[in-house]
C-alpha cells in the first residue's frame, strides 16, 4: 500500500510537485499519467526517499520508506532502467543487489529467467544493452526481493509490443496476488490496459484520479446523427453539452440514455451511439494536461 | 508475495562492505584501474632495480618506490568508489536499497581501506622480489610496514574525501592532482607560506611515512594529523553534509 499526502517539491520558484495526494491499494495497478516534466518522477523519487520533499509525506506499507529495515524486500523500485553502471554485467547487477537484500544467489537465475534475459545476455555489460533489455533487467531487479509493492517509472519505455504485452501480464498477475503496483507513463495506451486506477498529473498538480472505469464513464458518449446540425441543437435543447469531433460525430458529456432520449424527442435519426472509451480517455488526458499548461 | 506485516533484517556493515568492495572491482573500469595500480608497483621496482645505484637497493627502498608509484592512482579508486554512484547513476539503486546513506559511505570507506591494504601487500611482494634479485639488506620493522599501510590508506582516503565532497568524477580527479601541485609551487615560491605549508600540505606531511631513511618525529606526526584533518577529515565532513541533503536523480 502506498499513501501520499500533500506531497510538494519546490525547486527555487518552480513548484515541480504541488500538494499531490493519492492512495494505491493492494490488489490494484495504479497508472500515474502525465506529460514529460509533469512531476511524475519527482513524486516517485519522494515516495522512495531519494528526494526530500518540501512539504507533505509519503508512506509505503504504513511507514516512511526510509524507515523500512530492508526496503528492497518489501518494495520493488525501478526509477530509471538506464541508471546502471555501463561496465557491469547484467547478472552482476542482480548478484550484488541479492547480497544487499540477503536473498539466495539462486534468485538471480530465477529472475533472469522470468524476465527473459538469456544466459549470454546476462553475461554482457549493461552498456551493450538495448533500452528494452535494460527495462527487463530493471524489472528483474525490482522483483528480486519478492516485494509486495512495486514502484516503476516508465517501465514500458523502450519495450517492443511483445514486451509491453508481457509486462502487462506480469503486473496484472502481481496485483492479483494482492500486490500493489504504481507505474508511471507519459503514454496513455501503455497503462490503459493494465491499470485499474488512474492518476493524471499536469504541471505538478493532480488533475484527475479515480477508477479507470469511472474516468471512462465520465468522459461521456460519442453520438453521430443523420443530420449533425439538427442533432446538435436537439442536444443543446435538452441541456447537454456536445463537442464536435471527427466526421460529424459529437462527444457528449452525458450517458447514452439521456442522449438517446433527446434525439428521439427531436425526431433525429442516430447512426451511432457508444461510450467514448479510449478516445474519450485520450481526450481527457490531453485536455486536462493542455488546460494545465494554458493556466500556467 | 510476502506478508505485509513481515519485517526483514537489514544487511550488516560487514555485508555492505563486501558489496561495496565488490562494486569497486566488478566493473571494467574498476578492474583495469586496480590492475594498473599493481603493475605500477611492478614497474617501479623494475626501474629501481635497473636504474638506482646498487648501494641504495635494499628492501626499504624497493618498498618506498612501489608505495610512491601505487599511491599515485589509489586516490582515483577512492574517488570513483563514490562518484560512480552519481556519474553512472547507480545511486538511485544503492540508496533505494539502503536508505541510511551514511552506512553506505561507511561500507565504502571500509572497502576502500581494504583495497589500500591489498595494494600494500602487493608492494611488499614486489619489494621482496626486487630485493631478492638485488641482494640488498632486508632490514625492516613492523613500524615501517605499518607506516606503509597508513601511507596507502591516506592516499586512498584523500581521493575518497574529494569524491564525496564533489560528487563528480572529473572535478574530483582534476582537483586531486592539481591542488597539491599548485600548493607545492606556492609554498616553494612564497617564503612566507613555507612554514604553514609544513602543517597543511598533504604531500609534504605523508612523505616521511614512506621514506625508509626518515624516522617519524612527534612533529612529523602532528603535521600529518593537521594535514589529514584538513584534506581528508574536513572534506569527508563536507561530503557527508552534502550527502544527507542531496537528491538522487
Amino acid at each position: 500500500m502506498i499513501a501520499v499526502e500533500d506531497l510538494t517539491k519546490r525547486y527555487g520558484s518552480q513548484l515541480a510537485v504541488d500538494a499531490v495526494s493519492f492512495r494505491c491499494e493492494p490488489g490494484t495497478v495504479t497508472g500515474f499519467l502525465g506529460p514529460n516534466g509533469a512531476g511524475k518522477s519527482t513524486t516517485l523519487r519522494m515516495i522512495c526517499g531519494l528526494t526530500p520533499p518540501t512539504a507533505g509525506a509519503a508512506t509505503v506499507l504504513d511507514t516512511s520508506y526510509r524507515k523500512l529495515s530492508n526496503p528492497g524486500r518489501q518494495v520493488g523500485v525501478l526509477l530509471d532502467a538506464s541508471a546502471q553502471h555501463q561496465g557491469r554485467t547484467g547478472r552482476e547487477v542482480l548478484a550484488v543487489s541479492a547480497r544487499v537484500l540477503g536473498v539466495p544467489p539462486s534468485r538471480v537465475d530465477e529472475l533472469l529467467g522470468l524476465v527473459g534475459l538469456s544466459r549470454s545476455a546476462a553475461r554482457k555489460r549493461v552498456g551493450a544493452y538495448s533500452l528494452g533489455m535494460r527495462q527487463r533487467l530493471g524489472i528483474a531487479h525490482a522483483l528480486l526481493g519478492d516485494p509486495s509493492v512495486l514502484v516503476l517509472d516508465e517501465p514500458a519505455n523502450g519495450l517492443d509490443p511483445e514486451g509491453i504485452h508481457w509486462m502487462r501480464g506480469l503486473l496484472r498477475d502481481f496485483a492479483d496476488r494482492a500486490g500493489t503496483v504504481l507505474l508511471s507513463s507519459h503514454l496513455l495506451h501503455e497503462v490503459e490496459a493494465t491499470a485499474d486506477h488512474l492518476i493524471v498529473i499536469g504541471n505538478g498538480r493532480i488533475v484527475a484520479q479515480g477508477a479507470k472505469d469511472e474516468l471512462l464513464a465520465a468522459s461521456g458518449v460519442i453520438v453521430r446523427g443523420l443530420e449533425p446540425t439538427a442533432l446538435h441543437s436537439a442536444l443543446a435543447g435538452a441541456g447537454l453539452t456536445a463537442t464536435p469531433g471527427a466526421d460529424g460525430a459529437l462527444l457528449v458529456e452525458a450517458d447514452a440514455e439521456a442522449v438517446g432520449r433527446a434525439a428521439a424527442l427531436a425526431g433525429v435519426a442516430l447512426l451511432e451511439l457508444r461510450p467514448a472509451d479510449t478516445g474519450g480517455l485520450e481526450q481527457l488526458f490531453l485536455s486536462l494536461t493542455r488546460e494545465e499548461s494554458l493556466v500556467a | 508475495m510476502t506478508a505485509l506485516t513481515a519485517t526483514f533484517p537489514r544487511a550488516g556493515l560487514a555485508r555492505l562492505t563486501e558489496v561495496e568492495l565488490r562494486k569497486m572491482v566488478d566493473t571494467r573500469a574498476g578492474f583495469w584501474l586496480l590492475l594498473t595500480i599493481q603493475l605500477l608497483a611492478v614497474g617501479a621496482v623494475t626501474i629501481f632495480l635497473l636504474e638506482a645505484p646498487v648501494d641504495l637497493q635494499d628492501f626499504g627502498d624497493f618498498l618506498a618506490a612501489s608505495l610512491l608509484a601505487t599511491s599515485f592512482l589509489l586516490p582515483v579508486i577512492g574517488i570513483l568508489a563514490v562518484t560512480s554512484e552519481w556519474t553512472q547513476r547507480t545511486g538511485l539503486t544503492t540508496f533505494a536499497l539502503v536508505p541510511e546513506r551514511e552506512r553506505v559511505i561507511a561500507a565504502k570507506v571500509a572497502g576502500a581501506v581494504a583495497l589500500a591494504l591489498v595494494s600494500v601487500a602487493v608492494c611488499l611482494v614486489c619489494a621482496a622480489l626486487g630485493n631478492l634479485i638485488a641482494g640488498g639488506s632486508w632490514a625492516t620493522s613492523v613500524g615501517e610496514i605499518g607506516q606503509a599501510a597508513l601511507f596507502e590508506t591516506l592516499a586512498m582516503l584523500g581521493g575518497f574525501a574529494f569524491g564525496l565532497a564533489f560528487l563528480n568524477s572529473a572535478l574530483a580527479i582534476v582537483v586531486v592532482f592539481l591542488v597539491p601541485r599548485i600548493l607545492s609551487i606556492l609554498s616553494a615560491t612564497i617564503p612566507a607560506l613555507d612554514k604553514p605549508a609544513e602543517w597543511l600540505e598533504m604531500a609534504r606531511a605523508v612523505g616521511p611515512l614512506a621514506d625508509p631513511e626518515v624516522v617519524m618525529t612527534g612533529t612529523d606526526w602532528a603535521q600529518l594529523a593537521t594535514a589529514s584533518g584538513l584534506w581528508i577529515g574536513l572534506f569527508l565532513l563536507v561530503g557527508l553534509w552534502r550527502l544527507r541533503r542531496t537528491e538522487l536523480k
